[in-house]
């Protein structure tokens, strides 16, 4: 794949035997035809380009799918992503059909092939890079998939031969009912549509969401579903793959050429989760103790509003509650002694033993005091983003965590609104169209942005804070963060310092 | 959680040892440690032997309750009776894996072990540590439980490196617990005693080893049974007749609902087939699904079932709990025609759900038409005490006299359905059933707050079920003392087992059957492929 210097002598090695020949077979498809647009990438590229093509193609490609991973955090309908990734794409890694007659297709090709191995090598190293790699990679197959033209993508479905079974017109017939209601009254004919019958484990997310009739473990799946069934393949195909790559990964002979390299693109993927490391959150001057949390809930987000006010009437809260509104308590300072003082003194209705024996350690683990050996090196777990708490654990009977903005009716979130001292209409009715349109992140900040209205205005007009200090906020500790300093304006004066950026801003 | 202590603590020296060897050892080592501790205790009285001993306990109780000190010491006495007892009394003898438990042994010093009752007395409960320790060791159905682990006869790594974890007297938590064989499980299970314990996922290693290998990543769960968690407390707000950890028969009807319907997809839909329900020993029930299909599953398939399954999303804070699609998917629609009947009887008859104005109120959210809703309102709040059914009826009778011109009855149909499905269908505890790695209470242990013990539910006839019916440890106990041997002598050859005495008796044997049943197809799929193979590996 890289060039190679001959006369280098490695010391390593015994001379007298050509090192290349040993590692890699004769390249027999060392100028490999790209047939088609997509590509599996099944075959690992084996012909020479040098380290400046080496690197700058990663790179390429990195800013690609870091680009899609944004995306997906900020949660973008598919059709805006697609939108938002297309002049990205057309720079980076064009990619045009075979019907184009591109003089350059072959090359396009290339470097997509070609790049998509480097990186495979740069991230196979870790369970969580492998894992993230796999999801971005699955995205750009989508997104190109659905981009292709009707005819490439036909003709490479079929260079695929997967083993779909067609369903039969007499089985089509007998299940009509069934087949229509799983696809939501369609096709009204049911001789319209052509159907696969296949093993329900390779369309899960089609079974998640009874978008498919099952019948004894077999999903039958209608032809405009094909999308999925070939996005999980490749899923499955990669994933695979990037195990293998990593177990191979020791026994890469490599100089120090390569690795420096592969290590610097795998550090570049950082997560833009927001990671929150205390010495950021520190407010000097604040009194952050367990008595005091009532009175700082005032300048805590929605979310975490709910929570206490939940906390105060019941006197208790569930498992993710607890869990929830602990690392948040963590992230604004408060240390593992109080936030013990604070939650034996909330759930008043329980007795000291119990405390100890059902709750205590929980809290105690989410600080890292106790647990594994990594729970422990890294100060337990980080307080949740945003993000985390957008798409994970939706809450059920009885639990007060998630996102009010996501997981409330919109009668339910307006009342909750009105509670927390949010009145105005124009606002409200800005937080519901938020919410139908699903831009979560915009309901709460406008609602930031209203409570804090005087102040963010008189910073403004200083010109003590820079735009860059008001952009959308993404983490609820950053929102406790701000509105806490907005607050104090007079009484702490805090030298807010510029470099303090989230990673990734959210101009949506 | 809580505090888990690290296995290592508490580990014996025969984890190293041989199988054989540790028993012995181990046995032995106990014996002489009893056997020291109970001469001290009785003081001298040494005349006594086993079983006049007993004998004389036995008419103790019966006769001097008053005299509480001297029952208290005779007590004590039964405690190192009985861990005597487990020492010998090795009734469940396995014929694939003989315990090699001295034979000698257990015939010369107590041959009448087997039979000796168990002394517990009207006082005892289920929490009693020796209650428990007798169950055990009695009563547990080990051997079964095995071979439902290890899915063949021949001690595999299907139950070698299987997780278990104990929850002990104190409260402390255990976990990464793994066993050779059933033997050495109930050994330990003797020996600490846990109030209960639980059942994790296969993993790639011995979960004993897991700090001693290189790479942490080498150390993953790959295998589980697929399990589901439902919980009547997560239908307090719809059940009047209980609430919190109280049942009855009337709110027990959620969960045969909730097996009928779940059971029904699981087999038809994902033709999965062998599934056992076990009560959980309070307000519950679990499913395990044992197929090798499911049982290999990774955390994404699991979920996905789990989505499919679920159909009410979201809490108390999310308005409109079930928002299916139309025309409703075969699975809703199938588990629709199953609650129909029970949402009749045993929502609106027995529960009565919106007896009152507040209760309504929550109904009438839930219907589309505004009019509708204000001719309801007005009729129900001028008859307070009508019961549900009428209510349930006045919607369809008062839309049909055209109340409101623009109804649409479609959206009002819609609107019922969803009703039926949220008053009735099964709310499943997700969490569990998404992740491999979720350990779940093992059948067959005691309830340390019931004293009942998690049986599983047949559930060809699931409804005739009863949860405060099923047989409690000290009840079970007691039958085995209260036994006598038929008279005719053809049962005499064959020694029966405690738990054949016993009403527990019945459900060892449907555990038994589907055991056997699962172990068969097992077998099978291992024959076909190793012809299939057709020799060409060489082991």
């Amino acid at each position: 794949m890289i060039r190679q210097d001959f006369s280098r002598i490695d010391p390593k090695r015994r001379t007298g035997l050509d090192h290349r020949k040993k590692q890699f077979a004769t390249p027999v498809y060392q100028n490999l035809e790209y047939k088609h647009r997509l590509n599996f990438y099944v075959t690992p590229p084996t012909a020479d380009i040098t380290l400046e093509q080496f690197e700058q193609w990663a790179i390429d490609r990195l800013r690609v799918l870091a680009e899609l991973e944004a995306c997906s955090f900020r949660n973008k309908s598919p059709a805006e992503t697609a939108e938002h990734m297309k002049p990205l794409l057309q720079k980076y890694l064009p990619l045009a059909s075979s019907s184009s007659g591109s003089s350059t297709l072959q090359a396009e090709r290339q470097k997509d092939h070609y790049s998509h191995f480097i990186l495979r090598l740069a991230f196979a190293s870790t369970e969580d890079l492998r894992r993230r790699f796999s999801r971005v990679e699955s995205m750009l197959f989508r997104l190109r998939f659905q981009a292709d033209d009707l005819k490439d993508r036909q003709a490479f479905v079929e260079s695929l031969n997967l083993d779909w079974e067609t369903v039969s017109s007499e089985e089509r017939a007998m299940y009509a009912p069934q087949l229509q209601a799983a696809g939501g009254g369609y096709p009204k004919n049911i001789e319209e549509e052509s159907f696969f019958k296949v093993d329900w484990e390779r369309v899960p997310e089609l079974v998640e969401n009874r978008r498919v009739f099952l019948n004894a473990g077999m999903a039958y799946v209608p032809g405009r579903e094909q999308l999925s069934m070939v996005v999980a393949e490749f899923t499955s195909r990669l994933d695979k793959a990037l195990e293998l790559t990593s177990r191979a990964l020791p026994r890469l002979d490599e100089d120090d050429r390569l690795t420096p390299i592969l290590n610097h693109l795998s550090q570049n993927f950082t997560t833009p989760d927001a990671n929150y490391s205390n010495s950021t959150t520190a407010l000097p001057g604040a009194d952050i103790s367990a008595r005091n949390v009532d009175a700082l809930s005032a300048s805590f987000p929605l979310c975490m509003q709910h929570l206490h006010r939940s906390l105060r009437r019941d006197a208790h809260l569930k498992h993710y509650g607890r869990l929830q509104y602990t690392l948040f308590l963590k992230g604004i300072g408060l240390n593992l002694e109080e936030c013990l003082v604070f939650w034996r003194s909330s759930f008043s209705k329980i007795t000291d033993d119990v405390f100890n024996k059902e709750y205590r350690y929980n809290v105690r683990h989410a600080y890292g005091d106790v647990g594994g050996d990594s729970n422990r090196r890294g100060n337990g777990y980080s307080p949740f983003s945003c993000q985390k708490i957008l798409t994970e654990h939706p809450p059920g009977p009885g639990e007060a965590h998630g996102c009010p903005y996501r997981h409330f009716s919109v009668d339910n979130l307006t009342a909750l609104l009105q509670q927390v001292g949010v009145k105005d209409h124009e606002v409200l009715r800005g937080v519901k169209e938020d919410k139908e349109k699903m831009k979560y992140h915009l309901a709460c900040n406008r609602v930031f942005d209203y409570v804090h209205k005087q102040e963010i205005k008189k910073v403004k007009d200083d010109g003590t804070w820079t735009s860059a200090q008001l952009e959308t906020l993404v983490h609820p500790n950053e929102y406790f963060k701000r509105s806490y300093l907005l607050k104090n304006l007079g009484k702490n004066p805090v030298e807010v310092k510029e470099e303090e950026k989230p990673d990734v801003a959210m101009e949506d | 959680m809580p505090h888990s202590i690290s296995p290592e603590d508490t580990s014996t020296p025969d984890e190293i040892m041989s199988v054989q060897d540790a028993d012995v050892d181990g046995e032995t080592q106990m014996t002489e440690g009893t056997l020291i501790a109970e001469s001290e205790e009785r003081n001298g009285d040494t005349q006594a032997s086993d079983v006049t001993d007993q004998d004389m306990t036995m008419a103790d109780i019966g006769n001097d309750e008053e005299k509480l000190p001297k029952k208290e010491l005779i007590k004590d006495e039964f405690k190192s009776e009985v861990k005597l007892e487990d020492l010998f009394a090795d009734i469940e003898s396995d014929d694939e894996f003989p315990s090699s438990a001295v034979p000698d042994v257990k015939i010369s010093s107590s041959p009448e072990a087997p039979e000796s009752p168990v002394h517990i007395g009207p006082t005892s409960r289920a929490s009693d540590p020796e209650v428990m320790r007798s169950f055990y060791q009695r009563l547990f159905p080990w051997r079964y439980l095995f071979q439902w682990l290890n899915h063949s006869p021949t001690p595999s790594t299907d139950f070698g490196h299987r997780e278990f974890a104990f929850t002990l007297q104190n409260d402390a938590y255990l976990r990464y617990q793994s066993f050779p064989t059933s033997d050495l499980l109930r050994k330990d299970v003797l020996r600490l005693n846990p109030s209960r314990f639980e059942i994790g996922p296969v993993y790639s290693t011995n979960p004993r080893d897991r700090k001693t290998l290189r790479k942490a990543s080498s150390f993953k769960p790959i295998a589980k049974e697929l399990c589901f968690d439902i919980d009547l407390t997560d239908y307090d707000d719809i059940r009047t007749c209980c609430d919190k950890a109280n049942i009855c028969n009337k709110c027990w009807q959620f969960m045969t609902m909730a097996i009928k319907v779940i059971d029904v997809a699981l087999r038809e839909d994902f033709g999965f087939k062998h599934i056992m329900w076990v009560y959980s020993g309070r307000r519950g029930a679990h499913a395990w699904v044992c197929d090798k299909k499911a049982r290999t599953m990774d955390d994404q398939k699991r979920r996905a079932i789990a989505g499919y399954l679920e159909v009410i999303k979201g809490g108390a804070q999310s308005g409109k709990r079930v928002n299916v699609k139309r025309p409703l998917h075969s699975h809703v629609a199938r588990s629709l025609d199953i609650l129909k009947p029970h949402f009749e009887s045993d929502v609106l008859q027995d529960q009565d759900p919106w007896e009152t104005d507040e209760k309504f109120a929550r109904l009438l959210e839930l219907l589309p038409d505004r009019t509708l809703n204000e001719a309801l309102k007005k009729k129900w709040s001028s008859a307070p005490g009508r019961s549900s059914t009428s209510k349930w009826a006045d919607i369809h009778a008062l839309a049909k006299s055209g109340v409101s011109k623009a109804l649409d009855t479609k959206a009002l149909r819609d609107a019922q359905q969803d009703i039926i499905l949220e008053y009735t269908y099964p709310r499943l505890d997700i969490e569990v059933s998404k992740h491999l790695n979720h350990l779940l209470k093992s059948p067959f242990v005691v309830h340390p707050g019931t004293g009942r013990v998690c049986v599983p539910i047949d559930t060809k006839r699931c409804e005739d079920f009863d949860p405060l019916t099923t047989p409690t440890v000290t009840d079970l106990l007691r039958e085995i003392d209260e036994w006598k041997a038929p008279e005719d002598s053809e049962t005499e050859d064959k020694k029966l087992q405690d738990w054949e005495k016993t009403s527990l008796k019945p459900y060892v044997e449907y555990f038994r059957s589907f055991v056997l049943a699962l172990m068969k197809d097992e077998k099978d799929i291992k024959v076909k492929r190793e012809r299939e193979e057709n020799g060409g590996m060489d082991f």
